[in-house]
């Protein structure tokens, strides 16, 4: 309901902080406002609130008893303690019963370093237990998909039961028993298979539920993290992309209320591997004397590349993966040149996740076919006809998979062949002029534009391989040859290009984006934002 | 009468009056005795005009709480919403079996209790929620109900007023929390019987989210009396300096006593002559130690204190207890008090619902310390952790199940301190015990 006047604001005080918040906002949301963190453990701002943990008790001045700061909602006026000695006690109550059959194996949980149950005990929790019986024990569980249960870590604080129940609306996961004998419990026969099961680790704040993927992998302060956006498919969900030692171990969802909530699926979470592949291409090569193609610096790859492709009408067969940046300037090889450009994009099965509008894993799994429509590409329905005098670029296609045969004869046909890529694909490396390689998404910054027409930066999380350049970068330094194009710098300038020259870019700057993204300015007349019926609740 | 003991003259039957009469549970018989006269009167009668009738009688929830039941009722108003009454029969307080000799003897006295009190609230739909293990009660007051529907005094048009009126009886599945009133309705709806956080409150949101009014047996019991009698006659019972607590109030008693079962008795009746006159007082050469006076959940008194107290809502707080359910469980001489008050924390562990976690973990913990005492490996330092972790259960949970834990440790310990101590053992403290490899704690100096 859209009403102009606004939702009616409330004010309270808390930790001594005024708060401004519209009416029927939990406290531990006002807080937040106001840059105070209320410790606790079953809230999470994507789930339905369950109030069990009690870990969010504050002191509301007037208040008989203590209040669960993720269940009480803002009076005007109240006044919230959120560390008087009473509130901190009842936390500290709760740490401690928390622990008692907890197995204090941090030194072998993958949780350590990003378990809450630590954060908030090295914070409020006692130094010692006093606790002398024994310990109650319940066996490990592979719960099926990604995700292993470890009950004896569990604080049944339910926030993978109500993710599954309410937001994948798939009710696989229950509480079953009762007292300190209860555990997770999962439907018999079915298992965390739903494509969304592995945000209950995400949702996790302790080391009950685990990524098999990751078990074992790497320690939470071994590693780097940088903002990303996933690949899996065109809803450009927001991602950390983790590493150890410039390899990617871990990917999981970064928190964007227009595009995914909290969450990913599994199939964008569990594809990282092919961003560490070793057989990258990692050096400039050009075809010399005798046809064979051999290691050139860049400077007489760039140069023979631009040779090859000047006063030629150039197509392009663009990766759907390419940032807007790469596309845009392999964009203006063809602009200006009279050529066209194409993409082929793998689809699959669309997934929707019921709890959350508009948020599904997309039939078309690559990142940027909405950017590429946009800058000009068509979908690759009909081979292009390539003349024998034009030109080829294959920006990072790796011609894998399901290649229609005509394609390669069309590139064949072409009478030069330049690839850019992060690979030297097998199909057309005995065809191609020059491969200059660059980095893949993980490697270099730049934009993507989701389905909705949502314009999102990716930033590096990673080293490239050897000479290998930002896609941007090799292809800015390739139109400046050829004389397309002059003077980019930097990402956010061939950014600027890009909207001074796309009107449904303009508008937008680079900075702008930030790390959640806008949409871009002609994104309803498209017919972009109009969200599929599945996505809506 | 003090069913299945004879009736004493001390006691004031009017729920209890025809326990044990095989006829009153029949809807002849029931009819017989005056039975659905009231709610054939208070089906004439405008919602508020009941609701303020039995504000006036002082009746007030005799499930434990005891919240006025006129006030209660009257949150309820005409608002277009569908409205429901549901009937608390889950009667799983220990201690506690007055509901079922209700049940037992008198179905039709309980659903002309439910009709009535869903006319009261502006509700066509009332839910008789029976505890599962209550197999007699459940065969009793489903013939009721069916014998109701087939005279027309339930149905589509109840008594022939035209107006519908739907019984519906649910066997609950023998979980004591079922029996606190959202657990309650979470398990008719067909959840997990957990517990819901409050507000919103039932009147607003409950049963299937819609306003919903909860009531005890006896109370929904006591209700056609009153529309019978009238408020006065009730407001007249109990005794003269306490207007807060009026009408009757069935106890059960069980435990070490002559003549266990359940007595109606005006409120405010001294308890002491209570116990030793209308129970027979303590088995032949035994003496009474301990009484639990409201079921489980209440702090433990000691004989004196309880030969001491008044039968009510007020009288039972004077003297440091509650009157709780009226399950009145007595212990003597020969009782080991330890042993007794773990087997109570025992029960909570086992049926803690286990959301919250200071119930969950505390009532357990609670348990296997106790148990430890009990077996003789105790030592004196357990005290203080069995109080601080009652604390530390207190008042800090979605219902009062971890409070019912804690009250009676803390009372027992307090009250019986020196069998704690006879028992305790050798100390076999393991020294102190660290959480984590490191702490920091710094950030909490």
């Amino acid at each position: 309901m859209s009403d102009t006047t606004g939702p009616k604001m409330v004010t309270l005080t808390i930790e001594g902080r005024t708060a401004v918040v519209p009416e029927g906002t939990s406290i531990i949301e006002a807080a937040k406002t106001v840059g105070v963190l209320i410790p606790h453990y079953c809230y999470h701002p994507g789930l339905p609130v369950a109030g069990v943990c009690r870990m969010c008790l504050v002191d509301v001045e007037r208040f008989p008893k203590l209040a669960p700061a993720c269940a009480t909602t803002v009076m005007e006026g109240q006044v919230v303690h959120v560390h008087t000695e009473k509130a901190r006690e009842a936390r500290t109550g709760v740490l401690e019963f928390l622990l008692i059959n907890h197995p204090l194996d941090c030194p072998v949980c993958d949780q350590a370093g990003e378990c809450e149950l630590q954060d908030y005990t090295f914070q409020e929790g006692r130094a010692e237990s006093r606790y002398e019986e024994p310990k109650r024990f319940n066996p490990v569980e592979d719960f099926g998909g990604d995700v292993m249960y470890v009950p004896n870590r569990c604080i049944l604080c339910t926030r993978c039961v109500r993710f599954m129940g309410e937001v994948a609306e798939d009710p696989v996961l229950n509480v079953s028993e009762r007292g300190d004998r209860a555990f997770i419990g999962k439907a018999e026969g079915h298992d965390l298979t739903n494509v969304w099961a592995g945000n209950v680790v995400d949702l996790c704040p302790v080391g009950a539920l685990l990524s098999k993927d990751f078990l074992n992998k790497a320690r939470a302060w071994e590693l780097d993290r940088s903002a990303s956006i996933c690949t899996g498919c065109s809803q450009g969900c927001n991602i950390t992309v983790e590493t150890r030692d410039n390899t990617v171990v871990r990917l999981k969802p970064r928190s964007n209320p227009a595009v995914n909530e909290y969450f990913m699926c599994e199939v964008g979470r569990l594809d990282y591997r092919w961003i560490n592949r070793r057989d990258r291409l990692d050096q400039p090569q050009v075809r010399g004397d005798g046809g064979v193609l051999h290691v050139a610096d860049w400077e007489a790859a760039l140069d023979a590349a631009a040779a090859a492709l000047r006063g030629r009408r150039v197509h392009v067969l663009a990766s759907a993966n390419a940032s807007n940046e790469a596309l845009f300037l392999a964009g203006e090889l063809m602009r200006t040149s009279g050529g066209r450009g194409v993409f082929r994009v793998a689809l699959g099965d669309e997934a929707p996740l019921p709890g959350v509008p508009d948020l599904s894993l997309r039939a078309e799994r690559a990142a940027n076919g909405t950017g590429a429509r946009v800058l000009g590409y068509e979908t690759l329905s009909t081979t292009p006809t390539i003349a024998a005098d034009d030109a080829v670029l294959v920006l990072d296609d790796s011609l894998e998979g399901d290649v229609p045969d005509a394609l390669l004869e069309a590139i064949a046909r072409g009478a030069v062949i330049v690839h850019v890529g992060t690979t030297l694909p097998a199909r057309i490396a005995p065809l191609l002029q020059v491969a200059l390689p660059i980095t893949n998404h993980t490697e270099e910054e730049g934009t993507f534009t989701n389905l909705r027409g949502r314009v999102q930066r990716f930033l590096q999380s990673r080293t490239a391989p050897g000479l290998a350049r930002p896609s941007w970068y090799v292809l800015a330094d390739l139109t400046e040859r050829v004389g397309v194009t002059s003077g980019f710098g930097t990402p956010a300038e061939v950014f600027t290009a890009i909207s001074s020259v796309h009107p449904a870019f303009s508008e937008l700057t680079y900075a702008q984006l930030a790390l959640r993204g806008l949409p871009i300015l002609d994104a309803t007349a498209r017919g972009l934002d109009a969200p599929t019926t599945a996505g809506v609740a | 009468m003090g069913y299945p003991n004879p009736s004493h003259g001390r006691e004031t039957p009017v729920l209890s009056k025809y326990f044990g009469d095989p006829e009153a549970r029949t809807l002849a018989g029931w009819r017989a005795r005056g039975g659905y006269e009231s709610l054939e009167k208070a089906l004439g009668m405008d919602p508020v005009e009941i609701q303020t009738m039995v504000k006036d009688s002082g009746l007030r929830g005799r499930g434990g709480a005891g919240f006025p039941t006129g006030i209660k009722w009257s949150f309820m108003r005409p608002d277009g919403k569908t409205h429901y009454l549901c009937c608390n029969a889950d009667e799983s307080e220990p201690g506690t079996f007055k509901d079922r000799e209700i049940m037992r003897w008198t179905p039709h006295g309980l659903v002309e209790g439910v009709a009535l009190g869903a006319h009261a609230i502006y509700a066509e739909t009332a839910y008789i929620y029976i505890r599962g293990e209550f197999t007699e009660p459940i065969a009793r007051v489903t013939a009721a109900v069916e014998e109701a529907y087939a005279a027309g005094i339930l149905g589509a048009n109840a008594m022939g007023t035209g107006r519908r009126l739907d019984v519906h009886v649910h066997r609950g599945a023998g979980a004591y929390i079922c029996g606190e009133e959202t657990a309650l309705m979470n398990s008719l709806e067909g959840r997990r019987g957990n517990p819901r956080i409050k507000p919103p409150f039932p009147a607003v949101a409950g049963l299937f989210g819609q306003p919903t009014t909860i009531n005890n047996v006896e109370t929904l019991t006591a209700v056609p009396y009153i529309i019978k009698h009238g408020a006065d006659w009730y407001q007249g019972l109990g005794r003269d300096d306490n207007p807060k607590s009026r009408g009757t109030k069935l106890f059960s008693v069980c435990g070490n006593i002559s003549r266990p079962g359940n007595y109606e008795v005006t409120m405010g009746f001294p308890f002491g002559e209570f116990l030793n006159e209308l129970c027979g007082g303590a088995l032949p050469g035994r003496e009474i130690k301990a009484v639990i006076p409201g079921g489980s959940s209440v702090p433990i008194l000691t004989r004196e204190e309880a030969e001491g107290a008044l039968m009510d809502y007020e009288g039972m707080v004077a003297a440091g207890t509650m009157l709780g359910s009226g399950g009145v469980i007595v212990f003597d001489d020969k009782q080991d008090m330890v042993k007794q008050i773990a087997r109570l924390a025992r029960f909570y562990a086992h049926e803690s619902c286990a959301q919250c976690s200071q119930c969950r973990e505390g009532t357990a913990w609670t348990t296997r310390i106790l148990e430890r005492i009990a077996a003789g490996d105790g030592h004196a330092r357990d005290f203080d952790t069995l109080l601080s972790i009652g604390e530390n259960m207190s008042g800090k949970t979605i219902c009062v199940l971890s409070d019912s834990c804690a009250t009676p440790v803390a009372s027992g310990l307090k009250k019986f301190r020196h069998e704690f101590e006879a028992k305790l053992g050798p100390d076999r403290s393991r020294g102190v015990v660290p959480v984590m490899l490191t702490t920091n704690r710094s950030a909490v100096a």
